[in-house]
């Protein structure tokens, strides 16, 4: 799935999107959480979002990931309307286009850490092998030990959980990437190999969104910061 | 002397008429299990029920008669039978295959090569081949319409991987015509062989069951096998001890208290008749006739 | 995108509908499933997911609506080459694995049984892939010559599944494939049904209402109510984001762990 682009048309864009939740257990309250959310994001450019806890960083990267319903407004994702997609479409973009590290790893108790990571590249069909060897060699560089590569992340600590859901995400170059406060709960080290994994995924050109406490790492890998506080209903335009 | 109290071979003209109807059903599609309405005969089910209303029905007074069971025309329920149609149709009876225009059998088919001029009447238990394996009777019937028997070589195989060869001796189903898959009657497999395009009409009931089956004479009839695991017409590995005979079927019988047997044909008739002719066994010299 | 575009539905239901006399069984139920997807199927007890199911799998004859597999009519087709579909193309999985395996027949005999069925006639051959699928679903090449009564209950769902696939079906229909099983063995058979469906490509249409079960199986989700489908979309989606305000309340009740 080769993308076209141009080098100057935005990888991730976002037109007047909004949303809504309509809560019908509790009377069929509507409540509205965003409205004209706009924004572009570049091949090689990481855009960091920010704003108060609240504020709808996370919502905006799950209707992003196709989470979330679209109010309204469009947002196109390597070539692909997220807000208008059909399931399946969504699962193929997910697949070999747009990555997720989320803050928490979904894992079945069973499923060995390195076939975890390796997974992504499976789903694309690369051959088994291939995918563990480059598992393998991202779970050493950031220095998982080595004897919890055969085992199930579930019984793992916050950080080694992290580093495996950080290195599924890296697994696949995807040339649209989400990361949801990529290096909360890792050290020094793992954090430094985790900031230049995002610069390296920068230099090969993909497009990165992000969410980041870490005001380091932030300023450090962001080329932009965007306050999603300009995204709250009645305060657009 | 037909006993007058009773009609020809039993029966009533409207009964067998039913029945010859289901017969040539059976004819016209062979292996076809043709259900009937059994009558209630004077002997209970388990005796050849369904084969002594099959012979009621075809059974004319020119005809010649032989009754076997196990081979032998001389058991009791060979007798009885013979009997019955003795006194209820006047019949001529016979021992000898050759002579037999009507041959009805439990367990065996005769060792000498039957003729278009005979009919084989076959006692059948339980005609549903899938019976074990699938209880429920609607499910067994869309399995043969359809064709559909993968089951029954599951039952071969688990004969297989039990013992190492297909052990089923008897009632070795066999494949009619390459569509139906049918019970061949409690037969030993030795016999399946004798079925495959015999020149004479071979006739099933099942009483019990009412179902009547049959194939036509010449039909194909493939004993069911794996590739690997080719059928074979299994026989004790004996000649017999009274006429020599060595390739005919075989019962193993005990002689004395001290553990001693002998192999004897099962089909009295064809022991006798090579014993006529001049040949001997291991044990048939100057021995009477011990069955 | 272009060869998803490309890509047609192996399988496809327009407006289906089965009633029980006057009472509504499911109705005007309609999708498309592609070649790969996983779709779950969710709502409570009596929400028609059971007889939607049914009447998907040929089990029992829908009232109205149309059903095509790889483009044929499936409604339409004789009884001989809907079965013959049913046991080479398509494979069901039952909640109790009872009601899937003969329990007097060997578990090599289970597995093999739809290989003889499609005229496999080497024992030699036929064991051997036997073995090749126990292996597979987990089970120790030396239970073959055992019968599933001797297994336990996951172990008998695992070898229904393996019955099911040996003969490599297309389309996967499961009917609560975990119920009934210990978490730990659920977890066990979820990851074995989901590796299993992405080695082999297979489309699934999975009947649940642990919705647990379709987070982790399915790709797409739909959500029943009285006989009708309230709501269907991406499955992570439809969870985290729920429209109708039956879903909502179906997610919200869940027990968090």
């Amino acid at each position: 799935m080769t993308m076209q682009m141009n080098g100057m048309d935005p990888v991730i864009r976002l037109r007047g999107v909004a949303k809504t939740f309509t809560l019908h257990n509790q009377g069929g309250a509507v409540i509205e959480v965003m409205a004209g959310a706009t924004l572009a994001v570049a091949a090689g450019e990481c855009v960091g979002l920010v704003g108060a806890s609240g504020a709808g960083k996370s919502t905006l990267m799950r209707m992003i990931y196709g989470n979330y319903l679209t109010a309204a407004g469009t947002i196109e994702v390597a070539g692909t309307d997220v807000s208008r997609a059909d399931p399946r479409e969504i699962v193929a973009l997910r697949r070999d286009r747009l990555g997720y590290v989320s803050q928490f790893l979904r894992v079945l108790p069973r499923v060995p850490a390195l076939d975890v990571v390796a997974e992504p590249l499976i789903a694309l069909g690369r051959p088994e092998e291939e995918a563990r060897t480059r598992a393998a060699a991202l779970l050493a560089r950031l220095r998982l030990p080595e004897r919890l590569w055969s085992l199930s992340p579930t019984t793992f600590s916050g950080g080694e959980q992290q580093r495996v859901n950080i290195a599924r995400g890296f697994a696949h170059p995807f040339p649209a990437l989400l990361l949801d406060e990529p290096t909360a709960s890792l050290d020094a080290l793992n954090r430094e190999t985790v900031l230049t994994l995002i610069e390296e995924a920068k230099d090969r050109g993909a497009a990165i969104v992000g969410i980041f406490h870490d005001e380091g790492a932030r300023e450090r890998v962001c080329d932009r910061l965007i306050d999603v506080t300009g995204f709250t209903p009645g305060r657009e335009g | 002397m037909t006993d007058q109290a009773y009609n020809f071979a039993y029966l009533d003209e409207d009964t067998k008429r039913m029945i010859r109807r289901a017969i040539l059903k059976g004819v016209a599609i062979p292996g076809y299990q043709v259900p009937f309405a059994s009558r209630e005969m004077p002997m209970p089910y388990g005796w050849g029920t369904g084969g002594v209303q099959v012979t009621a029905a075809c059974l004319t007074p020119e005809d010649t008669l032989k009754v076997i069971d196990q081979g032998a025309d001389d058991t009791t329920n060979a007798v009885s039978i013979r009997r019955f149609f003795q006194r209820t149709a006047d019949v001529a009876v016979t021992e000898h295959t050759r002579d037999a225009t009507l041959i009805q059998t439990r367990h065996r088919i005769p060792e000498e090569p039957l003729t278009e001029d005979q009919i084989m009447v076959f006692q059948v238990p339980i005609p549903e081949p899938l019976r074990f394996l699938e209880p429920r009777e609607t499910e067994t019937r869309k399995m043969h319409e359809l064709s559909d028997y993968g089951l029954m070589h599951v039952k071969l195989y688990e004969d297989i991987a039990k013992n190492g060869h297909i052990a089923t001796a008897y009632d070795y189903p066999v494949m009619v015509e390459e569509h139906y898959v049918m019970s061949p009657s409690p037969i030993p497999r030795f016999d399946n062989p004798k079925l495959d395009r015999s020149p004479a009409l071979m006739l099933f009931g099942a009483g019990r069951e009412q179902r009547i089956y049959a194939l036509p004479p010449y039909t194909k009839v493939r004993s069911l096998d794996f590739e690997d695991h080719p059928f074979e017409a299994s026989k004790a590995d004996h000649a017999c001890d009274l006429c020599g005979a060595e390739d005919s079927y075989l019962d193993e019988v005990i002689v004395d208290d001290a553990g001693g047997r002998m192999f004897v044909c099962s089909d009295t008739d064809h022991c006798a008749g090579r014993r006529a002719a001049g040949h001997v066994g291991r044990l048939g010299a100057g021995t009477e006739d011990v069955k | 995108m272009t060869d998803l575009q490309m890509t047609r539905p192996l399988f496809s239901v327009r407006d289906l509908e089965k009633r029980y006399g006057a009472r509504i069984g499911c109705t005007g139920v309609s999708f498309d499933l592609y070649p790969g997807e996983v779709m779950g199927i969710v709502g409570e007890s009596g929400s028609g997911k059971s007889t939607l199911l049914g009447c998907l799998a040929g089990h029992m004859a829908p009232d109205a609506g149309t059903i095509a597999y790889d483009g044929r009519d499936v409604l339409a087709m004789s009884e001989p080459e809907r079965r013959r579909m049913a046991r080479t193309d398509w494979a069901f999985v039952h909640q109790n694995p009872r009601d899937g395996l003969r329990l007097s027949v060997s578990a090599g005999g289970n597995v093999g049984e739809r290989l003889m069925a499609v005229g496999g006639r080497n024992y030699g051959k036929i064991r051997d892939t036997a073995t090749d699928w126990l292996g597979r679903v987990e089970i120790a090449a030396d239970r073959i010559d055992d019968r599933p009564s001797a297994f336990s209950g996951g172990m008998q769902q695992r070898l229904q599944i393996a019955r099911n696939l040996v003969t490599g079906p297309r389309l996967v229909f499961m009917d609560e494939p975990t119920g009934g099983l210990d978490v730990s063995v659920q977890a066990r058979l979820l990851d074995l049904i989901r590796g299993l469906v992405r080695r082999m490509g297979l489309s699934a249409i999975v009947v649940t209402h642990d919705l647990a079960v379709v987070r982790l199986l399915a790709d797409r989700l739909m959500v029943m109510k009285g006989g009708r489908v309230i709501e269907a979309g991406l499955t992570d989606q439809v969870l985290d984001d729920p429209q109708h305000a039956y879903t909502q309340l179906l997610v919200s009740s869940v027990l968090q762990v």
